[in-house]
């Protein structure tokens, strides 16, 4: 049985695509069978930011309709072969997306891959209610920022009531928040809110927080998911979260200030 | 605390602003998520009836519905006019 996620934030621009394209080859290369999936028909870019935009034959929504198989549709990461893509349609309107048409994709996806990387279109319409219907796991990526938190916080209120869990009275979804696009430097003169601040409004558990970096246009400008820029801040940002997840004790990073030449000299603390 | 600490200080930080606010505006959020449907059905309802006796307005009456672990209570709270009996 494969462990779905859901990568949401609500608000659009946030990271959600770069996050799950990210953590999906993070799984992988951790020696996961992992999926992700584009949620969002009409305006795909997942394939672009894992850099297969080239080798799109058919779609998520082809396979829905029976017009391709599965096997068809997905493509094999370049990078890593424990990872598939399953791109969305560019063509066909967000309705072309049934319950029971993602309900049976899933399922079938279940049946080979251990993990299911479902990303979320912006927004609260179709696409983005099925792409966490059936989710296990929500990922909430969030910035630092007044518009995003509140976003965040209703997509909260839609997990806890508008899902598969939900309405069967399971176990409910487990949440966790990404704060991405973090600048230390910013919350230190109080012109950004911190780590705690978001905390305290949202009551998550806070699975990693990424630095605003510039390795991540890089990454997306190649179509190289940024975490395997292992060099960069942000690439090793998605590795602790990768790690944390699946269970390991990293303590967080990124928080903080790097200090400068100046700040070494002259300590502080 | 060196002087810069001191002016910092001083003038309310812009992310102070956006945490209290956003705290306010999530608590009446959350509030509301957690409503039941059925409440402005009752609300309307509620105040036809009571427009039979007595010759009040929508501002007149206000309706808070609150939940916490144990109970849920639904407050209602009418302000009546000065000479409240309607003459019939």
């Amino acid at each position: 049985m494969a462990r779905i996620i859901v990568v949401t934030s609500g608000k659009g621009g946030v990271g959600k695509t770069t996050t799950s394209a990210a953590i999906a080859m993070g799984l992988a290369k951790k020696g996961h069978k992992t999926a992700v999936i584009d949620f969002d028909v009409g305006l795909r870019n997942l394939d672009l930011i894992m850099g297969c935009e080239r080798r799109v034959v058919y779609d998520f929504i082809n396979v829905i309709n029976g017009e391709a198989s599965l096997n068809q549709a997905l493509i094999r990461d370049k990078h890593c072969d424990q990872l598939y893509i399953l791109p969305a349609s560019q063509t066909r309107d967000k309705d072309a997306l049934t319950q029971e048409g993602v309900g049976k994709v899933l399922e079938e996806l279940s049946k080979d891959f251990q993990y299911v990387v479902c990303d979320s279109p912006a927004g609260i319409e179709r696409g983005a209610h099925l792409a966490m219907y059936y989710a296990d796991d929500a990922f909430v990526v969030t910035n630092p920022e007044v518009s995003s938190v509140r976003d965040s916080d209703r997509m909260l209120g839609l997990l806890s009531s508008k899902s598969r869990r939900a309405e069967r009275n399971e176990e409910p979804i487990k949440e966790y928040l990404l704060l991405s696009r973090y600048s230390p430097e910013r919350v230190k003169i109080g012109d950004m809110l911190s780590v705690d601040d978001v905390q305290d409004i949202l009551s998550l558990h806070l699975l990693g927080v990424i630095p605003e970096s510039k390795s991540v246009l890089t990454a997306s400008n190649s179509g190289v998911p940024v975490i395997l820029d292992e060099k960069s801040d942000a690439g090793q940002a998605y590795a602790d979260i990768v790690a944390r997840y699946l269970g390991e004790d990293r303590p967080h990073r990124f928080i903080d200030e790097k200090k400068g030449l100046f700040g070494k000299l002259f300590g502080g603390k | 605390m060196s002087l810069l600490d001191y002016f910092r200080i001083t003038k309310t930080s812009s992310a102070s602003l956006a945490k209290e606010r956003l705290q306010i505006l999530v608590a009446h959020e959350r509030s509301s998520r957690h409503q039941p449907s059925y409440l402005p059905q009752l609300q309307k309802e509620l105040l036809e009836v009571i427009k039979k006796y007595v010759n009040v307005d929508q501002e007149a009456i206000s309706f808070n519905f609150e939940q916490d672990e144990n109970q849920e209570t639904l407050e209602l709270n009418i302000v009546l006019p000065d000479h409240h009996a309607k003459n019939l």
